[in-house]
């Protein structure tokens, strides 16, 4: 069995690395470490020394630009003292097996840097943008969301539906064109739906979808399954008393179970 | 040359800013617009064309799926056009954050970047039958606050004619300078010593002036000033300090007055050393004693917030401020600066506290208000809603949960809103082997400014919130926070604190420099600091400005000398800017210089003892207030959905759910409860720690309504309040602290203020109910502050906010599990009222309601109250009760409601059964009298003999069961009074403010 170690990466806005890498703890990560992104400029830390990347949730630059906008020129344009592109170790840790799990902000950089979806295996090509809600407003919620079982991520294995909470004011998919949009839905990226906590289907109505995202997207994977990019936190799942109808008998699976997985694949896979 | 790039969303894209614009503009201001299309500008500096095509190729300032970018104007088919764009020297956070993305994609190099700038503004292109009239009132009294922003309008018509608007650059234009001039104090008259204090805001009174004319008089200070380079008579720098550190902002000098107390009630006199030894440091005194090896308490208001015991290996802090002159002018950029503001306490409490949560608390006047308005004041409406999206964007990009709060409506607050911003910190129990609650900066240590730059703004701030507003309060009074330079430099500082990379830490507030220095120059015993080192925003600040500036998002760091280089490599290695200044001594003297030119000496004694005492006078008599009889109400049912949409009453979902209230995944009660999350929280409830089981509670209590019948009780409701919603969450007497707000209309007696007698016999009276009831309940203030002079004069009108004292309860449980909500969880539970019922109708939500007055004000019996909140932390403890809820605005009635809300269940309950006193004569009195220390709870009836053992002895009774037929059902004997489906009742609280 593999050792997953797990990068957690903050700085410049982020702020869940904290209960994200507790969450990765609770999961089983062997080892699990919160760095700056100044580390990974220093050399002090390299990305290929770990298969397990979590970009947090947060607000990189303040959600100036349009969230993740920012941050992801950073990653694309940043180097390490040596000289050596970050991008090249992002694409060396992703080529190398690892897995990478972006959570709101992160999902937003994920999207930015065209991690997600990555039609036609195009990896660091924009191909969608996550933008205002519907509502026009930030909102914190708990919704219900519905595990795609026809997508090949290696997150949602054996989910089936889950609460957790969205924090956000830009979580709602724009694709560059309907055409982009189908192939997401048919080939099957679409991870995780916004779903009506009564019968369990994906939802278009508002507040059980809380952004207006079509087809009810709430998360997104790649062609490999191994990237996984979702508005809502499940790191923020971590412990029963969470759960906001936890004093009323509501004891749900714990958002944690997509980190779990993740380490589940990690230790048997590779 | 200036470019303007111009970005706007694609054809297929939706345009919500631009909607939303539409709508607010529609509701808000009640213009009907059409529709609105919201182009976003990006004015460059700096680049050359090649540059900016590159810009735009790259996508760097737009997201290419969505949006185009264009050097030419983008809007179209509209009828009007409002441009909006910052003021010169303000805060352009976006453009900022564009700057450093521009710089990277040009891989500029360091002086190419240092002479680029970004400047953004906003294009509303609306669409409507719009008058001339209509579009400059949309754009005054909606898109721009003049005082820190400007904009241009053009029809469709002038648009044709010549499309888009000319580049603006905002910037500070101004040369460095200086020059420090003197001030001939010991030629001015009296006269002309308060004029030059009045002109230079500095707040000074004569008795002040005097004493430091007196101070520069004394033999051998002129030799020892010569020698030192400066002038015999004080600089301006020296004058300008010395108001800012004797400011009652920063000193509390009504606080610490000698007061003769007249109480013509009782017929007696006091007289008072200091208000804040005599009732708030002598209460936390006495309970601390009290508490023995039980003490709480660690470092109470010695430093930036208060420290408590939280586990072996951790405590917690906690810290309120206010930030009301700011958020009356700007109310989004004051709040901003609150919020973000009161985060670098708990930041610069001892060796640095991490940041766990943020509340809330705002007075307004009703959104609502139809009345013309006085000179310069901002309709209540977008006060509101400035001040809820500066608290927004402050803590959500922060990172900080903001977990607690409310809001309180009286129409004095038109006056001045009341905005209170605090947060409760994390420190580990020890920090390089030492206490982190302690700090000490050493002489010979450097002084390292890290953080944001100085500029113009907030220059005066402590003077300024010292006085009463006035149609002429200054602009650069207004700041505007930037919460991503704070994350950065508190995402440095936590990790040099770890790595032991600094002696000693306080952050930059009110007087900016001069104080953060002044104050740890206390510990070594003086310092030198050189401003010619400071870095500026712009060219342009005096010596005297840059060392008061209260810019934003800055610590001063006390660094030994072996410490430095690595504190200063890991600043530059984590993107902050981090500046030497100078260094810590124990000369005795602060010592200001610029470059080689002296600016300041000051003597540290007289610079922090050196203030006269005020002496004042107070004299107490009841106010007359009328008992008038209760009108008949024939629609109880209407009635009691009536209350539930009051403001004070109502739901505030949609200013919650903007707030981030669970990062940080800690969170165990959130500010909505029950089924349908839509029910009020009493507390809130987090676990810090996340790999352990303890939780902090985290509550507060406010209600100036009482002020005008008698400021005692106002203050031992407020603590009353706070202490059972907290006990109502399931928290402990024991293990609790709590934190005073006080904000007052001024209390000094004048021409202007002729009742001052009457306004400061009121903060005796509330100073000392505080004393009584915090000794009552063992709750030691470990922490507070006052703001004194909330006033408003302009338009030959005067508006004194009603006393108000926020009061905030921070306690400790061993077990997250060990607490509870208000919501009804199952039918056929035994509905219990805790707590004795009178008559206390004075300034109740009903007397305002029905427009009747009443003069009895609520009171508090701590002693009985005080048996009742333990049994009740039993009963949650022991998992007894299944929903339990205080009585607050709007009484019993209003209780039942919303626990009826939270779990959509109904319950049918009678008043005779109510435990009240025998003058409560009316059903009315029963349902929505607001006596204190009373509960509603839920009892499995399994659980009713061990429940009711608690209370053996205790005023109360079954009144009733929990039902699920839907409805809330109050008897008064048999007949129903009332009879409310719980779907209208929850229609009638989420009504009112459902924006």
């Amino acid at each position: 069995m593999a050792r997953v170690r797990t990068l957690v990466i903050t700085g410049y806005g982020t702020n869940c690395e904290a209960e994200s890498a507790h969450a990765a703890n609770l999961s089983g990560s062997d080892q699990t470490d919160i760095v700056y992104f100044s580390d990974i400029t220093a050399g002090r830390v390299r990305l290929p020394g770990y298969n397990f990347l979590i970009f947090p949730g947060g607000f990189l630059d303040g959600d100036d630009l349009g969230a993740g906008q920012a941050g992801a020129i950073r990653w694309k344009y940043a180097k390490t003292a040596e000289g050596e592109a970050l991008l090249g170790q992002l694409r060396t840790f992703f080529e190398d097996g690892g897995l990478i799990l972006g959570i709101c902000n992160g999902f937003q950089l994920l999207v930015k840097l065209g991690l997600l979806p990555a039609l036609d295996g195009k990896y660091f090509e924009r191909q969608v943008t996550l933008s205002n809600n519907d509502s026009g407003r930030f909102e914190d919620r708990w919704v219900t969301v519905r595990v795609n079982q026809a997508s090949p991520c290696v997150f949602t294995k054996g989910l089936d539906q889950l609460d957790l909470p969205v924090r956000h004011g830009e979580g709602m998919i724009i694709p560059e064109d309907n055409a982009t949009f189908s192939r997401i839905v048919t080939e099957n990226l679409i991870a995780l739906q916004y779903a009506d906590p009564a019968t369990g289907k994906p939802t278009m109505e508002y507040p059980a979808n809380p952004n207006g995202s079509p087809m009810a997207i709430a998360g997104l994977t790649d062609p490999s399954g191994r990237i996984l990019g979702l508005m809502p936190h499940p790191e923020a799942f971590n412990h029963p008393t969470n759960h906001p109808g936890w004093m009323r008998g509501e004891t749900p699976k714990l958002g944690i179970s997509i980190l779990e997985n993740a380490v589940r694949h990690l230790k048997e896979n590779a | 040359m200036l470019f303007r790039v111009e970005v706007a969303p694609k054809p297929h894209v939706l345009d919500v800013p631009g909607r939303r614009a539409a709508m607010r503009i529609t509701h808000e201001l009640g213009v009907e617009v059409e529709g609105a299309a919201v182009v976003k500008t990006y004015t460059v500096a700096g680049l050359d064309k090649q540059e900016i095509d590159r810009v735009i190729e790259a996508a760097a300032l737009h997201d290419p799926v969505s949006h185009v970018a264009s050097i030419t104007p983008l809007a179209h088919d509209f009828d009007w056009i409002i441009e909006v764009g910052l003021r010169p020297g303000v805060t352009d956070n976006e453009g900022r954050t564009a700057k450093e993305t521009l710089a990277l994609v040009l891989g500029l190099d360091k002086a190419r970047a240092r002479s680029l700038a970004v400047y953004t503004s906003s294009q509303y292109a609306l669409s409507g039958k719009l008058d001339p009239a209509q579009v400059e009132h949309i754009a005054k009294d909606h898109l721009c606050n003049e005082l820190i922003q400007r904009f241009e309008v053009k029809s469709a018509a002038q648009w044709a004619e010549k499309p888009g608007f000319e580049p603006r650059a905002a910037q500070v234009t101004g040369r460095a300078s200086d020059e420090v001039l003197t001030v001939d104090l010991a030629a001015m008259s009296d006269e002309e010593l308060m004029a030059f204090s009045r002109d230079n805001v500095l707040a000074l009174s004569l008795e002040e002036m005097l004493a430091i004319r007196e101070h520069y008089a004394a033999p051998g200070t002129a030799e020892r000033r010569k020698a030192a380079g400066l002038p015999a008579q004080p600089t301006d720098a020296e004058l300008e300090v010395l108001a800012q550190t004797w400011s009652e902002h920063c000193k509390h000098k009504i606080f610490s007055a000698d007061i003769d107390y007249e109480n013509a009630e009782t017929g007696t006199r006091q007289s008072i050393q200091s208000l804040y030894k005599t009732y708030i440091q002598g209460s936390t005194a006495a309970i601390r004693k009290s508490m023995g090896a039980g003490d709480i308490c660690l470092s109470v208001f010695k430093d930036n917030a208060g420290v408590i015991r939280f586990t072996d290996d951790h405590h917690l802090c906690v810290k309120v401020e206010t930030h009301n002159s700011p958020s009356a002018l700007d109310p989004y950029g004051g709040a901003l600066t609150g919020i973000v503001g009161v985060n670098r306490d708990p930041m610069g409490t001892g060796m640095g506290a991490n940041l766990l949560c943020n509340t809330d608390v705002f007075c307004f006047a009703s959104p609502f208000h139809d009345e013309p308005l006085p000179p310069r004041l901002l309709h209540p409406r977008r006060v509101m809603e400035g001040v809820r999206e500066g608290v927004e964007h402050g803590g959500n990009k922060s990172g900080i949960p903001t977990v607690n709060g409310s809001v309180v409506f009286h129409e004095r607050f038109l006056g001045k809103p009341l905005v209170f911003c605090g947060t409760v910190g994390i420190m580990p129990a020890q920090v390089g082997g030492m206490p982190s609650f302690e700090k000490r900066a050493l002489p010979g240590d450097r002084i390292v400014m890290t953080g944001g730059r100085i500029g113009k703004d907030g220059i005066h701030g402590a003077t300024f919130s010292s006085e009463e507003l006035h149609e002429g309060s200054p602009a650069t009074a207004v700041q505007i926070g930037d919460p991503i330079t704070q994350r950065k430099m508190y995402d440095f500082l936590m990790r040099a604190r770890d790595l032991g990379l600094y002696h000693a830490i306080t952050d930059n507030g009110a007087g900016g420099l001069s104080s953060s220095v002044g104050e740890m120059a206390q510990d070594s015993g003086g310092a030198e600091l050189d401003l010619s080192k400071a870095p500026l925003k712009y060219d342009g600040l005096r010596p005297w400005e840059i060392l008061l500036s209260e810019a934003q998002e800055r610590m001063t760091v006390a660094v030994g000398p072996d410490q430095f280089e690595r504190f200063m490599a890991l600043a530059a290695e984590m993107d902050v800017e981090a500046t030497d200044l100078g260094r810590f001594t124990d000369s005795g003297t602060l010592s200001v210089s610029y470059g080689q030119k002296p600016v300041a000496l000051l003597d540290m004694g007289f610079l922090h003892d050196g203030t006269p005492r005020m002496r004042l006078e107070a004299r107490w008599e009841r106010p007359e207030a009328a008992c008038q009889p209760q009108p008949a109400v024939e629609d109880q049912a209407g009635l009691l959905m009536s209350m539930l949409g009051r403001l004070n009453i109502c739901s505030k979902e949609y200013m919650i759910r903007q707030y981030d209230h669970e990062v940080k995944g800690a969170s165990v009660v959130k500010p909505l409860v029950g089924v349908k999350r839509d029910g009020p929280a009493d507390a809130a409830v987090m676990r810090p720690v996340l790999a352990r089981k303890e939780a902090l509670v985290l509550s507060h209590g406010i209600c100036p309504k009482y002020s005008d019948l008698d400021a005692y009780w106002m203050m031992a409701g407020a603590i009353d309040e706070a202490v059972r919603n907290a006990v109502a969450t399931g928290a402990d007497l024991a293990h609790m602290a709590g934190v005073d707000n006080f904000c007052w209309c001024d209390p000094v007696q004048s021409a202007k203020t002729p009742d001052g007698r009457y306004k400061l016999a009121q903060l005796v009276r509330a100073n000392q109910a505080l004393a009584h009831f915090c000794q009552a309940y063992g709750v030691p203030c470990v922490s507070g502050k006052d703001s004194m002079k909330n006033d408003y004069t302009g338009g030959g009108s005067k508006i004194s906010i009603p006393p108000t004292v926020l009061f905030t309860v921070l306690s400790v449980i061993p077990d997250a599990a060990q607490t509870m909500t208000s919501d009804l969880k199952q039918a056929g539970d035994v509905l219990y009222v805790l707590g004795l019922t009178r008559p206390e109708m004075g300034g109740s939500e009903l007397a305002d309601e029905l427009g009747f007055s009443d003069c009895r004000v609520p009171e508090v019996d701590a002693l009985s109250a005080k048996a009742r909140y333990r049994g009740l932390r039993k009963a949650i403890k022991g998992r007894v009760v299944n929903a339990c809820h205080d009585c607050s605005d709007g009484g019993l009635a209003v209780a039942l409601a919303e626990m009826c809300i939270g779990g959509r269940m109904g319950a049918d309950v009678d008043l005779l059964r109510v435990p009240a006193s025998p003058d409560c004569a009316t059903s009315l009195e029963v349902l929505y009298s607001e006596s204190h220390s009373r509960f509603v709870v839920s009892v499995p009836s399994g659980n009713v003999p061990s429940f009711e053992k608690l209370f053996a002895g205790q005023w109360i009774a079954p009144i009733g069961r929990v039902t699920d037929d839907g409805a809330l059902t109050i008897r008064n004997g048999g007949a129903a009074l009332l009879r409310c489906g719980v779907d209208d009742l929850a229609q009638a609280f989420k009504g009112t403010l459902d924006w």
